[in-house]
């Protein structure tokens, strides 16, 4: 069935106290390449049917008012993905 | 609620009928397991609906923690919470001040007082948009600042706000624990208490009453009584003494 993917992401302004904890862990494992880590959220919306228009839109205002905040979070990506 | 004067009513989540309160108060805990957001989900409870048309025919809401979180989600309340900057829950009493006693959930305390209430959160750093934070500041939209230290990071020690009507008041902290003695902080800032004695926050929940009572507007009263405090302390003055920072070990964790 086909997948639709919705990323969000913390904006660029808002600190980012998981991605800070996480960036603070690499160097324990040996990895310092990376000089920040911010951590966003992905989900996965699963359809029943094709991806008409009118679901992508659904996903498009689900994206906007539930799975974001748009004070403290972008939407980053709406986007169907390819079946696997 | 009901130690102010109140009758308490409870409210489902699940039914959208207020039945007839005259004020809500939406309580911490982690409504929907704070998946998502803090209060993301709980925004769409079919009873967020009649609290969000109810508040705007000036229904007097106030939110607590969780409470706050879901009536910013719901825009009834500018900005957001989110994780603490320090990562970790914090809990510990913590000494706030009341910079706007005009809502109608703050009109029994002087302006500028203190009010020592516990503070126990994971997501409880204050955030919005500096032009938010300006126009919050400029109407006296701040109800509530952190004073001495700011637990979690939150903007401008931001503890709690109002919407523009003053009827509808969010904070971080409870009140609610720190309204009978005995069961209070150990700490508040009228004077020195016994052991869970503090009863600081009992004013917000005797504020709403007094401005029900006025018609739903609320009108600026008398200093609450000083807290209730042991007997082997009642030689001391009744007069609340001026404030000072106190040193009561719950300020020390950070």
């Amino acid at each position: 069935m086909p997948r639709i993917v919705v990323d969000v992401m913390p904006k660029p302004e808002i600190l980012d106290p998981q991605g800070k904890a996480i960036a603070g862990a690499l160097p324990r494992l040996g990895l310092t390449g990376f000089t920040g880590v911010r951590q966003g959220k992905r989900f996965e919306l699963t359809v029943d049917g094709d991806v008409t228009p009118e679901v992508l839109e659904q996903a498009r205002t689900a994206a906007a008012t539930l799975l974001s905040n748009p004070v403290i979070e972008d939407v980053t990506r709406v986007e169907v993905l390819p079946e696997a | 609620m009901t130690i102010a004067g109140g009758t308490a009513v409870g409210l489902w989540h699940a039914e959208a009928n207020l039945q007839d309160v005259d004020a809500v108060i939406i309580p911490g805990g982690f409504s929907y397991g704070d998946y998502l957001r803090a209060g993301a989900i709980a925004r769409f409870a079919p009873l967020m609906d009649k609290v969000v048309d109810a508040s705007k025919a000036g229904m007097p809401v106030l939110g607590i923690c969780n409470g706050f979180q879901i009536l910013t989600e719901a825009h009834l309340l500018p900005g957001s919470m989110i994780k603490n900057n320090h990562l970790k829950f914090s809990c510990a009493d913590q000494l706030l001040r009341v910079e706007n006693n005009t809502t109608a959930w703050t009109s029994a305390y002087a302006k500028d007082s203190g009010m020592v209430i516990p503070l126990k959160n994971q997501d409880g750093q204050y955030v919005a948009d500096e032009k938010t934070l300006d126009e919050l500041e400029g109407e006296g939209r701040v109800v509530f600042r952190y004073d001495g230290v700011n637990p979690n990071g939150s903007r401008r020690n931001i503890a709690g706000i109002s919407n523009a009507a003053g009827n509808v008041v969010g904070l971080m902290p409870h009140p609610e624990h720190a309204v009978e003695a005995g069961f209070g902080p150990d700490a508040s800032a009228y004077g020195e208490v016994g052991l869970g004695y503090g009863t600081d926050g009992l004013g917000i929940f005797t504020s709403v009453l007094t401005s029900l009572v006025a018609g739903g507007k609320s009108r600026p009263f008398p200093q609450i009584p000083p807290p209730a405090r042991r007997s082997s302390a009642s030689t001391r003055s009744s007069t609340p003494p001026p404030h000072r920072t106190p040193t009561f070990p719950g300020l020390n964790w950070a």
